[in-house]
């Protein structure tokens, strides 16, 4: 054994202390906002919705392929319906499954409207699958899914 | 604050189905970024907005703070008769902006 001072693995230079000290500031300064989860989504629809089936179909959602800007993504929707006032969509919802809230925004049309579609920007916290659910003036709920990757991710501040 | 910008075609035919464009000039704070000095910034959107056709709502929608800054959207309503439409926008305070377009139909 070479005659050393012993030095623990554990002891830390002044050096490391140093930079471990500017990198824990820099994570502390990092906001965490807690994300929703896809029960989370499921949540929101129930209590919107209550427990009546979701069908997928007659829903079409837009988002582009990929966002470079998480802050401003144009989406649109549209939902398959005549608009009249025997068949009508009463609303339209959009959940997030990785946004702090699942909850992005509510629309609600009737049979005046003449076209069930909706055009708005909105913002992604990452990489989803946005969900859109129509509610019929029947009370028949009817969902369509839009799959985008989010280069710069919005609620994330470094 | 609150600058509005509205797409609302001056003619239609009765019975038309019209796109309507509105816009209104809001940072849409979401509650989750933080200031220079670490500080939240607190939450401040607009919540609700509302188009009333001749007093009427024809179209309205809930926000959450995932609507990116200046809300914009686009949706439909049908020519049913010459008149005014107004664009209502409501802050999570209760302070109200809005603007109007009239329609001429033939």
């Amino acid at each position: 054994m070479p005659d050393q001072p012993a030095q623990p693995e554990t002891m830390f230079s002044r050096r490391t202390l140093i930079r471990l000290g500017a990198g824990s500031v820099l994570v502390a300064a990092t906001p965490l906002p807690v994300f929703a989860t896809p029960d989370d989504v499921k949540a929101a629809q129930q209590e919107l919705f209550g427990s009546r089936m979701i069908r997928e179909g007659r829903v079409t959602l837009k988002l582009p392929a990929i966002a470079e800007n998480g802050y401003s993504v144009p989406l649109s929707v549209e939902v398959d319906s005549p608009m009249t006032a025997d068949d009508h969509v009463r609303q339209i919802a959009i959940f997030s499954p990785r946004n702090p809230i699942a909850n992005v925004a509510r629309f609600q049309l009737g049979p005046r409207a003449g076209r069930a579609a909706v055009a708005t920007r909105i913002r992604l916290g990452g990489t989803q699958a946005v969900q859109a659910v129509a509610e019929m003036n029947d009370g028949s709920l009817w969902s369509g899914s839009a799959q985008t990757v989010v280069t710069l991710a919005a609620c994330v501040v470094l | 604050m609150a600058g509005i910008r509205l797409s609302v075609p001056q003619t239609a035919r009765k019975g038309e189905v019209i796109e309507l464009k509105a816009l209104i000039q809001h940072p849409m704070e979401s509650g989750y970024r933080r200031g220079s000095r670490g500080e939240q910034i607190p939450r401040n959107i607009i919540t609700r907005f509302e188009c009333l056709y001749d007093g009427e709502i024809v179209f309205s929608a809930d926000f959450h703070p995932a609507i990116a800054a200046d809300p914009f959207l686009t949706f439909y309503t049908r020519a049913v008769r010459s008149g005014t439409l107004a664009f209502r926008w409501t802050d999570q305070h209760g302070e109200m902006w809005s603007d109007t377009a009239t329609l001429t139909v033939t």
